[in-house]
């Protein structure tokens, strides 16, 4: 198991390996991720980003923000990537070619790249027994080139591929898939998965911390709010965050060792110390929801109702309400 | 694990990549099946679990992944084998492009095979001539001797610091990749002498080199990176002259040859009774065994016929199409590949060789034969029927530039 947890913001360590030079947004969350996994990480990391915004944003060519080693993977190259730079370090050690020494590698992906197009390499990867850690940070868009419509996108809300008209007001019609409870029902030997966002930083960097201890194939799917693609005043990206979180919407949770554990304010939900706040509050703050009715508000509050009412686990998994 | 003394034994051109791969002591392999290349991947595997090569063996979830597999254990200095066919190499064709824009020299077997649709196993060059543009050294062969020995001269090219770039290995799918050939191989002592570890050097991916692999730099840079990568392209034709010279002093033999005679004087191209010859036909792969046989028994006629096969195909043999075809009064390229709406109807071949001889004072007549598609075989017969149309032509004015061999319903 893990050997330390970050209990205060005081035991977060100083130094930083992700710093200036990015040019992701005012109030960019997917940055915060960044910053905290490349902290918790420390020097002796390989990280790999794949296409998307934290590509495009972060690694102008004389300008990257990475001071550990960083690679470019293709869209859908995040699994396979992980898997490359993970068997070669293992091959190139066990070989004596290279210093026997534990080294991280860390693959990040927005939602476009890990969650459709690169899904099958990410599956991939978790089942072998490399020590990697895959890290979904989902805008729910894909935001580099222009904010269009994933299958992460939430339901109603407004993107380029998905703009309400008069004819119809609601073009995104499916609703957003739960990537952890596929990556943890698919996956027999993975050890680590979790939600996060960084509205919680404690909680997104114990997460990574764990991950990385624990060793093998590791999840994280953060979710982060986006003030261009959700379109909102960027000072309110914590809010957003923990809105998501307060409002039943994004339940936070890690799978340890096959055990399912509710991080806070979630757990106090599901135990019902804590009411969810109307998910009202979190959508009207964003413009991607501007034209939203009544109508849409109460749809959107009765699937968030039945995460918690009809679901096998609640928040996770919903098998009971597909089997009743 | 070392041997000391050459020995011979028989293995299909597949296999005999996989041997050479063993030989090399490659660190990381990604399989993903298709055929007719896989049986690289059936013997890696097997080698692997005999203890006879220690690398891990990825099985990805498709060719997309297999070559970024490849290519980031590359980046973090493992010595990589890939490979693909067909509609696989197309579908992982980003990875693909990728592997050689970041200068990652894996070596890659391509088993060609027809592109879908309508599906075929057999060979057909399309597939590993799509990355004709890119950035790939690409070498077609012969036998399972050349296959071996060019496989272990791929790692030396590509991983070559004036070089690094990835390496096709191309043999034709069924005619190469299953027919099975004595090979002979060397000690494996000696192949430390010809094959230096793989060293990235200011280029490896690891903590303690921390650099950025292919940032995004919009307009900002990329034509600088193309000519550099151009520039690695032009000095591999130094390099692979030199991997030539170096094989034959360390193994003592010519390389895809297992008689010590002087059967290649040219790592680039294979000329066969090229130096009176006023036809001359070209092709690439396993076509040069009927149209070697036609040749002699037209030249026991008293017939001025030979042959320049291509082995290498990127970087293109410019200086050496030119100088053993200038003397030539008709070039008869054979293409087991077709470009559809490319100039006169030609195949790819015909027009990489067309336009090297363009500078020539006095150009030979040049026509365009397009023959074995999807697998089908180019038979001797063909093969004396090309010569002899290219025979007429060097008397006649031409009238036709693309002859298809042996199609149903097309005159031949
Ligand atoms: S578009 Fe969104 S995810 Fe991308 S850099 Fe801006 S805030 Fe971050």
């Amino acid at each position: 198991m893990y050997k330390s947890i970050i209990k205060t913001m005081k035991d977060v360590p100083l130094e930083e390996f992700y710093t200036s030079g990015h040019r992701t947004c005012q109030g960019c969350e997917s940055a915060m991720v960044m910053r905290y996994l490349a902290k918790v990480a420390g020097p002796r990391t390989i990280v790999v980003g794949a296409t998307g915004c934290m590509y495009v944003a972060n690694t102008t060519y004389y300008t990257t923000s990475w001071v550990v080693p960083w690679v470019h993977t293709q869209l859908g190259g995040s699994g396979a990537a992980a898997l490359g730079t993970s068997a070669a370090l293992r091959a190139l050690m066990r070989k004596g070619k290279i210093k026997e020494e534990p080294i991280n590698v860390i693959v990040f992906c927005g939602d476009l790249g890990c969650a459709d197009m690169g899904l099958s390499g990410v599956s991939n990867a978790m089942t072998y027994d490399y020590n990697l850690l895959i890290v979904l940070y989902d805008n729910e868009s894909s935001a580099n080139t222009d904010i269009q419509e994933t299958s992460m996108t939430p339901y109603g809300a407004q993107t380029s591929f998905s703009r309400p008209g008069t004819a119809r007001r609601i073009m995104k019609r499916r609703w957003k898939k739960s990537v952890v409870p596929m990556i943890i029902a698919g996956h027999r030997n993975i050890r680590y998965a979790a939600t996060t966002t960084p509205a919680y930083p404690l909680d997104t960097m114990n997460k990574i911390k764990k991950a990385l201890e624990i060793g093998g194939p590791t999840f994280i799917h953060s979710l982060d709010p986006c003030p261009k693609g959700w379109d909102y005043d960027p000072m309110y990206s914590h809010e957003l965050g923990t809105l998501s979180v307060e409002t039943g919407l994004w339940p936070l949770y890690e799978f340890v060792d096959g055990k399912l554990i509710y991080n806070e304010p979630t757990k106090g939900i599901v135990e019902g110390r804590v009411k969810r706040k109307p998910v009202r509050e979190y959508l009207e703050k964003q413009g991607r929801f501007s034209h939203f009715t009544e109508e849409d508000y109460e749809y959107f509050q009765k699937m968030v109702d039945e995460m918690y009412t009809s679901w096998e686990i609640p928040g996770v998994m919903p098998i009971k309400s597909v089997i009743k | 694990m070392t041997e000391l003394v050459q020995k011979e034994i028989l293995l299909n051109g597949t296999q005999a990549v996989a041997y050479a791969a063993m030989y090399a002591d490659v660190d990381v392999t990604a399989a993903y099946p298709i055929r007719p290349y896989t049986e690289v991947m059936d013997t890696i595997s097997k080698l692997i679990a005999d203890g006879q090569l220690d690398a891990e063996f990825i099985v990805a979830e498709g060719e997309h992944g297999q070559f970024e597999i490849v290519k980031h254990a590359s980046l973090t200095g493992a010595r990589t084998l890939v490979g693909t066919s067909g509609v696989g190499w197309l579908y992982g064709m980003e990875a693909i492009v990728v592997t050689a824009t970041d200068r990652a020299p894996v070596v890659a077997v391509i088993g060609n095979r027809a592109l879908d649709d309508p599906g075929a196993y057999g060979v057909e060059h399309n597939d590993a001539l799509m990355v004709r543009d890119v950035g790939w050294l690409l070498v077609w062969v012969d036998t399972a001797q050349e296959a071996f020995d060019t496989a272990l001269i791929a790692y030396r090219v590509g991983e070559d610091s004036r070089v690094l770039m990835p390496v096709g290995v191309s043999m034709d799918g069924g005619f190469l990749t299953h027919s099975e050939q004595i090979v002979r191989l060397p000690p494996r002592e000696l192949v430390k002498d010809f094959l230096p570890a793989y060293n990235r050097g200011k280029y490896l991916v690891h903590p303690d080199n921390p650099i950025s692999v292919a940032p995004q730099v919009n307009e900002d840079w990329v034509s600088e990176i193309r000519r550099q990568h151009d520039e690695g392209m032009e000095r591999a034709r130094t390099v692979i002259s030199e991997a030539y010279e170096s094989f034959k002093k360390v193994f003592g033999r010519y390389p895809g040859t297992t008689r010590d005679i002087k059967m290649f004087e040219n790592p680039f191209v294979e000329p066969y009774m090229t130096d009176d010859a006023e036809v001359i036909l070209v092709g690439m792969g396993t076509v040069s065994k009927p149209i070697k046989v036609a040749i002699n028994k037209m030249r026991e006629q008293g017939i001025k016929v030979g042959m320049l096969r291509i082995r290498w195909f990127r970087p293109f043999p410019t200086q050496e199409v030119m100088k053993y075809l200038s003397g030539a009064k008709v070039v008869c390229v054979v293409d087991r590949d077709y470009s559809l709406g490319s100039p006169f109807r030609g195949g790819v071949v015909y027009h990489e060789v067309r336009s090297s001889l363009y500078d020539l004072d006095e150009r030979p007549k040049i026509l365009s034969f397009i023959g074995g598609l999807g697998g089908r075989e180019i038979t001797v017969q063909d093969a004396e029927k090309v010569i002899k149309i290219g025979l007429e032509a060097r008397d006649t004015p031409i009238t036709r530039h693309t002859y298809w061999i042996n199609v149903r319903g097309d005159p031949w």
